[in-house]
Formats: C-alpha cells, sequence, structure tokens
C-alpha cells in the first residue's frame, strides 16, 4: 500500500494534494455554480492539460515551448472535424448546394469533402488522432531539433514559429479548415446532443476525471527514474549524457507527453464549448498557456491545474469589468512571476508551509507530528531517499 | 594505418583544429589492459581536449581513435559511454539535487533509454552494486547525503563511483585530486590502485608526487604533441620535459 | 503564374521585388538592432517589435505637434523625428534594462517571459495613449509619389528613403561598433565580461548602452515603417517572430549573415506572397526556414565555434 502511495500518489503530500483538488473539482464546484461557471470552468480545466505538459516539459525538463498552442489546437480541430461531420449529413445540410458537407466548404465552392477530412468520419480513428497526431508533429519537430541540440532559446523562438505556421496555414485555407472563423455549429457526438446542459455536467466530470487521471499518471512516471533523470538532465545535462543516456530522446519524449496532453485538452475544449478556432492555436494563447503553469508553479502540476484556473477566471473576471486594466495586470503578471516568484503559488505555498509547519509543530510539543511531507520548493515527488 | 588488436585503446595522428589553431597535432597514443597511465604538460598542451576526443565531446579534424577495435571517431556520446569508456570531468560534475544513493543509481548501466527508465526498478543488484561502489569510494556511511552536501574531495569520489557503476573498461580522469587534502590525496591513489586491475585508466594531473605515487607510465604532452614518454623516473630525468614542464 | 507574360512577370518580379526591398529594409532594421541585443547579449527581448512602435508613435507625435504648432515645419520635421524617434526608444531600453533585465542575465529563458510581459504592458499603454486604430503621420510632401522609370515600372519615393536610411544606419553601426572606442568596449563586454571588468571598463553601464543601442536601432526602424504603413498598437508584434528568424537564420554573430537574411526572408515573402493566396507566401517561407534551421541550426552564415 505504502508503495503504492508513493509511486502513484506522490507520497502523503500527494495524496492530500489529489483529495484537495478532486474534492474541489467534483463536489465543492459543482454545488455552489451554476451549470453555466461550470462550463466555465471546464474550459479552464482543459487548458489545464497543456499547462500540466509545459510542467513535465519545462518545470521537470527545462525545455521552454512556446508553441503549445500547436498541440491543443491540433487536437481540438481533430475532434472539431468529426462533430463537423456528423453535424454535416445529407439531411441537415439540404439546403445548400452540395449538401453532405460542412457549410464552411460549400460557402467556399467545394464540391466534394476534402480527402483529409474523410478518415475523421470514424470516432474512433478521430479519437485516436487527438491524440496521436500532435504527438507525431511533436516526434519530427521534436527529433530534428534535439537530436542536433537545439535547445533553450532557439527551440522556444522556433515553437513560436511553429504556431505563427499553423494560425497562418489555418487561417488562410478557409476551404480547408473553416478559416478565422473556425468550425462552428457543432452539434452531436454519436448522436449524443453535446449543447445539452445535462451534456455539459457530464462533459465537465469527464474533463475533471481524465485531469485527475492524467495527473496519477505524471505522478507514476516522476515518482520512478525517469523523475531523477528529468532533474539530473536539466541541471547536468552533460553528466547525463556521458553516463550513456541519450539525453535527445528523453526530451522528445516529454516534448511528444507533452503534444498528447495538449492534445487531449484540445478535444475536450471543443466538446465542451463547442467551437475551435486559430486564435486557440497562434502566439499569443501559446504563450498564455506559459504563463498559467509559470503562475501556478512551474514545477508543480497541482500548481498548474490552480494556475490555470486562477489566470483564467482572473482573465474573465477583468477583461468583464476593466479591460484596460487587465493587458496591463497580464503583462505585470509575466514579469512578476519571473522575477519576484519563478517557482510560482506552488513555491509560495511551501515557503509559506515552511514556515507555519515548525511553529504548529512547536505548540503541539509532540514528536509525532514531524513535519515529514515537508520538501523542497522544487517539488519532485517522492525523493524519500534510499531506504525506500 | 594500423589494426593492432592488443591495445586497448589506440590513438593514431590524432588530429584538431579550431579556426586554424592546432590544439593537438598528429599524436600517437597507446594504451595498454590493466594500466594506469597518466598524462601530464604544460597548460594548453592539448591534454583535455585529448579527453574530449576520446569521449565524443569534441570531433578531431583527423586521425582516429580505436577502443577495443571500435573507431570511436563520429560515434555519439552515450554510445561512446555504452562501448565502455567513462570519464570524469575537471570540475565535479555529480547532480547536486539527489543523494549519494541515487546519484550512484542514475549511474547504474540498465534502464538507460526511455522505455528502460520508465521501467526501471530498483532491484537487489541495483542496491547491491551501490552499496559496493560506495565502499570503494569511501562514501558508505553518506548514502543518504544530498550530493550539495559534500565536500569537494568528496565529490570527486562520488564522480570516480558513479563511473564505476558503469563498469567501464576505460577510465578517464581529468585532475582527480585537484583540491584534495595530502590525506584524501593518499586515499585516492590507493583507491586508482586498487581499482586498475581488470580496466585501464588515463589520468590527467599536475600533483607530480602523486603521479609517481600511481604511474605505470607517463606521457608528456606539449603544444599538442607527445613530448616524451616512459617511465617516472625516465620522465623526471629527461632534459626536454625537465626545459618545458618540470624544471624551474 | 502562366498567365502573366515574360515582361509582365519581370515587371512583377521588379515591383514585388521593390515592395520587397521595404520589406527588407524593415526587417534589416529590426533585425540589426536584435542582432545587437540577442546576437550579441543574448538576451531575448520580445519587446523589441514595441520599441520599434514606439518610435513610429514617436513620429506621429512629431507630426501631430508640428502640424498643429507649427506647420511651416511640414516639410523639414521629418528627419529630425527620426532622431527623436531613436533616442526616445533608447531610453526607453536603457530604463528598461536597468529596471527589468539586467536581473534576469542569468536565466534567458526567464528573460523572454518577462520581455513579452513588458511588450504587453508596452502595448496597452500605445493603445491606452493612441487609441486602438492605426494612425499615420502627415509625410512631408517630398515623400510622396514615385518614379516612373517605364509606364509599368513604378519606383515609390518612400521606399528608396528608407532603403537610404537602412544603408546609412548599417554603415553607420558598422563603424561604431568596430571602429569606435564604446563599440570596442561593447564588444569586449559581450566577449568576456570578467576581464573586461577587471580592465576599468563599467561592465553594467556597458550593458545598458548595447541594449539601448539595439531599441534605438528599433526606434528607427519604426520611424522608418511609418513611411509604408500604418500604425497600431500591436504593430510591433506583427514582425517580431520575422525578426528573430532573420536573426536566427543568419547565424546570430554575423552582420553580413543578418543582411542577407533579411534580403533573401524579405524577397521571398514578397515574391510568394503575390503568387500564393494571402498569407500563404508568408507560411511557406516561414516554414522553408524552419525547415533550414531543424537542418541547420547555427543558422546559415555562423562561424565554426569551438564544442
Amino acid at each position: 500500500m505504502n508503495t503504492f502511495v508513493e509511486r502513484f500518489l506522490g507520497g502523503r503530500r500527494g495524496l492530500v494534494n489529489l483529495a484537495i483538488l478532486a474534492l474541489l473539482l467534483l463536489v465543492v464546484l459543482p454545488l455552489s455554480l451554476s451549470v453555466f461557471r461550470l462550463n466555465l470552468v471546464g474550459k479552464y480545466l482543459t487548458f489545464a492539460f497543456v499547462a500540466l505538459g509545459l510542467v513535465m516539459l519545462w518545470g521537470k525538463g527545462g525545455v521552454l515551448s512556446l508553441g503549445q498552442g500547436v498541440f491543443f489546437g491540433l487536437g481540438g480541430y481533430c475532434m472539431a472535424t468529426f462533430l463537423k461531420l456528423e453535424a454535416s449529413d445529407p439531411v441537415s445540410t439540404a439546403i445548400q448546394s452540395t449538401p453532405g458537407i460542412p457549410d464552411f466548404m460549400d460557402w467556399n465552392q467545394l464540391k466534394a469533402l476534402p480527402a483529409l477530412w474523410i478518415p475523421f468520419k470514424s470516432l474512433p480513428f478521430s479519437l485516436l488522432a487527438t491524440v496521436l497526431v500532435p504527438s507525431l508533429v511533436a516526434f519530427v519537430i521534436g527529433y530534428a531539433m534535439f537530436k542536433r541540440r537545439v535547445g533553450g532559446v532557439y527551440f522556444a523562438i522556433i515553437t513560436q514559429a511553429l504556431a505563427l505556421i499553423l494560425s497562418l496555414g489555418i487561417d488562410g485555407n478557409q476551404g480547408l479548415t473553416g478559416g478565422r472563423n473556425g468550425i462552428t455549429d457543432l452539434r452531436t457526438l454519436w448522436g449524443w446532443d453535446i449543447r445539452t446542459q445535462h451534456a455539459q455536467y457530464i462533459l465537465y466530470f469527464v474533463t475533471c476525471a481524465l485531469l485527475l487521471l492524467c495527473i496519477v499518471g505524471l505522478q507514476w512516471l516522476l515518482s520512478g527514474k525517469l523523475g531523477k533523470m528529468l532533474l539530473a538532465m536539466s541541471e547536468r545535462e552533460d553528466r547525463v549524457r556521458f553516463s550513456g543516456y541519450d539525453v535527445s530522446m528523453y526530451k522528445v519524449f516529454s516534448f511528444c507527453l507533452a503534444a498528447a496532453l495538449s492534445g487531449i485538452g484540445g478535444a475536450l475544449f471543443v466538446l465542451q464549448v463547442g467551437f475551435i478556432s486559430p486564435s486557440l492555436v497562434g502566439i499569443v494563447p501559446s504563450i498564455e498557456m506559459v504563463i498559467f503553469a509559470a503562475v501556478g508553479g512551474r514545477g508543480s502540476l497541482f500548481g498548474a491545474i490552480y494556475g490555470t484556473l486562477l489566470v483564467s477566471a482572473g482573465k474573465s473576471l477583468f477583461s468583464e469589468s476593466f479591460p484596460q486594466l487587465w493587458l496591463f495586470c497580464m503583462g505585470g503578471l509575466f514579469i512578476a512571476v519571473v522575477v519576484l516568484f519563478p517557482n510560482g503559488l506552488a513555491g509560495l505555498f511551501d515557503q509559506l508551509g515552511e514556515r507555519i509547519l515548525p511553529w504548529l509543530k512547536r505548540r503541539r510539543e509532540s514528536a509525532a507530528a514531524a513535519p515529514a511531507t515537508l520538501e523542497p520548493a522544487i517539488e519532485t515527488p517522492s525523493e524519500k531517499g534510499a531506504s525506500s | 594505418m594500423s589494426y593492432n588488436t592488443s591495445f586497448l585503446l589506440a590513438i593514431e595522428d590524432l588530429t584538431v583544429s579550431f579556426d586554424g589553431f592546432k590544439a593537438v597535432d598528429g599524436l600517437n597514443l597507446y594504451i595498454e589492459r590493466n594500466e594506469l597511465r597518466v598524462i601530464i604538460g604544460p597548460n594548453g598542451a592539448g591534454k583535455t581536449t585529448v579527453l574530449d576526443m576520446i569521449c565524443g565531446k569534441t570531433r578531431p579534424t583527423a586521425g582516429s581513435i580505436r577502443f577495443r577495435n571500435r573507431e570511436l571517431v563520429g560515434m555519439p556520446e552515450h554510445q561512446i559511454v555504452r562501448a565502455g569508456v567513462g570519464r570524469k570531468f575537471q570540475t565535479p560534475s555529480i547532480y547536486e539535487n539527489l543523494t549519494v544513493f541515487e546519484n550512484l543509481e542514475v549511474s547504474f548501466p540498465r534502464g538507460r533509454g526511455v522505455a528502460g527508465c520508465i521501467a526501471f526498478t530498483r532491484t537487489a543488484d541495483v542496491v547491491e552494486r551501490v552499496h559496493k561502489v560506495a565502499g570503494e569510494i569511501f562514501l558508505a556511511e553518506l548514502l543518504d547525503t544530498p550530493g550539495a552536501l559534500l565536500s569537494h574531495g568528496q565529490k570527486q569520489w562520488l564522480e570516480i563511483g558513479m563511473l564505476l557503476m558503469q563498469e567501464p573498461e576505460l577510465l578517464m580522469l581529468d585532475e582527480p585530486v585537484a583540491g584534495m587534502s595530502a590525506g584524501e590525496r593518499e586515499q585516492t591513489a590507493e583507491l586508482l590502485k586498487r581499482i586498475t586491475p581488470g580496466r585501464s585508466i588515463v589520468i590527467i594531473e599536475h600533483d607530480m608526487e602523486f603521479v609517481s605515487r600511481i604511474a605505470h607510465k607517463v606521457t608528456v604532452l606539449h603544444l599538442g604533441k607527445l613530448l616524451a614518454e616512459g617511465s617516472m623516473e625516465q620522465i623526471r630525468n629527461n632534459p626536454k620535459v625537465v626545459e618545458v614542464y618540470l624544471g624551474h | 503564374m502562366s498567365d502573366y507574360s515574360f515582361s509582365e512577370l519581370s515587371s512583377i518580379f521588379l515591383m514585388q521585388g521593390f515592395a520587397g526591398l521595404s520589406l527588407f529594409s524593415v526587417l534589416l532594421l529590426m533585425a540589426l538592432g536584435l542582432a545587437i541585443i540577442f546576437g550579441q547579449m543574448g538576451v531575448v527581448n520580445l519587446a523589441h517589435g514595441e520599441f520599434m512602435a514606439l518610435g513610429a508613435y514617436t513620429v506621429y507625435l512629431c507630426s501631430s505637434l508640428v502640424h498643429s504648432y507649427a506647420p511651416a515645419l511640414a516639410g523639414s520635421y521629418f528627419v529630425f523625428a527620426i532622431v527623436i524617434a531613436f533616442l526616445v526608444s533608447a531610453l526607453a531600453g536603457y530604463l528598461a534594462e536597468w529596471g527589468l533585465i539586467r536581473h534576469l542575465y542569468k536565466r534567458p529563458l526567464d528573460t523572454l517571459l518577462a520581455t513579452w510581459g513588458l511588450s504587453l504592458i508596452m502595448q496597452q499603454a500605445f493603445r491606452m495613449t493612441f487609441g486602438a486604430r492605426e494612425v499615420t503621420p502627415t509625410l512631408p510632401e517630398w515623400l510622396m509619389g514615385s518614379f516612373k522609370p517605364t509606364d509599368s515600372i513604378d519606383i515609390p519615393i518612400n521606399g528608396v528613403f528608407v532603403m537610404g536610411l537602412t544603408l546609412l544606419l548599417t554603415l553607420g553601426v558598422w563603424i561604431f561598433m568596430y571602429r569606435s572606442r564604446l563599440g570596442l568596449h561593447m564588444r569586449a563586454t559581450v566577449q568576456n565580461r570578467a576581464m573586461s571588468g577587471a580592465v576599468g571598463i563599467r561592465t553594467p553601464l556597458v550593458d545598458r548602452l548595447t541594449f539601448a543601442l539595439g531599441t534605438g536601432i528599433a526606434g528607427v526602424a519604426g520611424a522608418a515603417f511609418t513611411t509604408i504603413g500604418s500604425t497600431g498598437p500591436d504593430s510591433g508584434s506583427r514582425y517580431i517572430v520575422d525578426t528573430f528568424l532573420v536573426v536566427v537564420f543568419g547565424g546570430t554573430a554575423s552582420l553580413f549573415g543578418t543582411i542577407a537574411s533579411a534580403f533573401g526572408i524579405a524577397q521571398g515573402q514578397s515574391i510568394t506572397g503575390f503568387f500564393l493566396e494571402g498569407t500563404m507566401g508568408k507560411v511557406a517561407i516561414l516554414m522553408v526556414i524552419v525547415v533550414v534551421l531543424m537542418i541547420r541550426p547555427q543558422g546559415l552564415f555562423s562561424s565554426k565555434v569551438r564544442s
């Protein structure tokens, strides 16, 4: 039982964190929020998938990607393509000049479904695609870059360029992708109407469940040797290489993992919000996803979730009431997170814990309540030493 | 180019130039099995560059490096390591955030690919080997200490230990006793002599007393070329070496 | 392409070539400043575009002031405005380095994020001061119009002016960096900080001035930009990715590489943009750059560096 807790839940502390998050997401929020607001939270949680990926890639692995929107978008577009095809059956599109194809294709004078769209008629294919397409793209790019030791700033700039390329590419090909407006007017998933309130509740819980599952999976990955290796590589890449490790393949792995997670997030986004557009793919959304992870604490899985929720909620609130102020805040947030609290909220929380817990301990006057869960600011689940 | 199979390491005609400057120039060097070779020479002689080329960090412009008759030039670093070559760097290069045990554990030659790494479990043979090596490097009592808290000398030992975990046939150490106290140097000399059987060790050093205690054979480099080679006695009495390096 | 006759094609190429030249000038000016900041100092300044926009807005401000208070100067103010744009952007860069950048030298990825935040703040400041709509300064008479050597070729004067300005500035930067004392100090600090400090160069000040030089050049780029396009709060972000790619593609250590790279990319975009729809020309060129960088990450013209 102990090893299970250690490896899958990141020790006692991880278990507590998981329980709190699960309670918040599965009980507190659904009970206290209207279905409309819950749907918003669900949307934010889809971004949290991207943030989780960034924790693995950037927080643990030291590789910054400013183009995660690419993978979020690829996953989203795969799902949207399937849903759009379902919504474009010949009966509902009877009034078009070419029935049976999506409306935007009809407006663009297309006479038949493009070959790229045809495989997406199948649900299994589309589901697989939401994970595999981003991973494959990440593999190709990652392999080319990391094998040639491209890292750091150069890599970040190239991912930015990729985000730009994809968003412009989608934008400029309205017949194939829906262009700037994106793919909209989605209705059913294999016959199940995703627009009803009932469906929104279910999708919210599905998102939460998948998110919690991913956290557990990532904890498992990190608690083993991989976690140590990622830490070692971000600290001393050369030494790791000279211990016989092919460092580039580890980076490729992290990059593909982050891409797959982002793809899942994108697909869930489409299901909950009902559309996808290039505005979620380009440079600006990609860097916003980075700030979610940064604010939460780039090395902390749980931090990433809370960071995403907080910044997204803040954005919605602020841009409604104080639109002028919001961009200042956002810019200030970037600067503050980098200069003042590089370990984000998780880091602040840890520092707070380091101050409060000894005080509590002294109050209790009992050695049994040893703060065994106290960990350094950079969270590495289960570094409990050799004895375990 | 000879294809002599009796040498563990055969370097022939090794040259590397950076923007026209020849750091190493037509070097020939042969290391036998169970040999402890020390390379000495003034700064800028190219000693570290030679090690860099053997372990794959730098690419030579010309020449060949054959290890157990396999050509190392052009092989990626991690493959050279897996072939049996271990390199210790000048400044201690250990993982500060991991404990001594973990530092040694991640150097265990299993689970080095991504899949293997994910599936890796700390089995009994790993634990056994870690304890054994830790004993050899005088750190058996400090297995739970984070690397950052070790003294400079202990970090050097840990790095040697990390290399020993890989069971290399060729061990290359760059100034292993730099910054160590006299007592630590003695311990290190004893450690190196203890681990030489079954492998070969190449050491770069400046401390002549230390060198004389451990070296089977000494190679002197100067300006990227081989200046002299022989036993410590022969080297000490070689007028060219005295003039360039040892003399005052 | 087959719908055009040969002479039409050559005219198109020439005209697109000139359009490409204007783009080339702007990219080169931006890249020059960035090459100094990124190529030399290793600082990733994602707010570089905003320093460019700052220069453009400064010229606009000068234009408004002149036309409200001293209309007589309408013909001659422009050159002064360019100088003022340089100074304003340089000062802003000086302050930015002092307040923000210098804390982050050891952390390039964090500098990236921090300068992005700075760019957001600057963009919003522009929006609040000048409005969200795009503005254009009133250009002096002598900049308007064009040369018409033949019937089908139209060479705009402002394009020539921008090119001339670019040439002048590139030369100026080269002379400054390689022939002046301060330039020497800058290069020394970048190459070996500790030694430079040891021989008495005030490295923090030199850093600040280097950064300011880079942003000042961006300000001139902005001023030049006003002659070929209008300025809005997000004009800066439009060119920032291109600029970085220009610098990286050309090889960050080579001035010649930057020039060649800017030329190639600008012309490439301009010409393909004519034949492919809309922004697809840009996409095509970007893809080519990324692929080349994947094969040769050090850029086209970098010299061999010791391992």
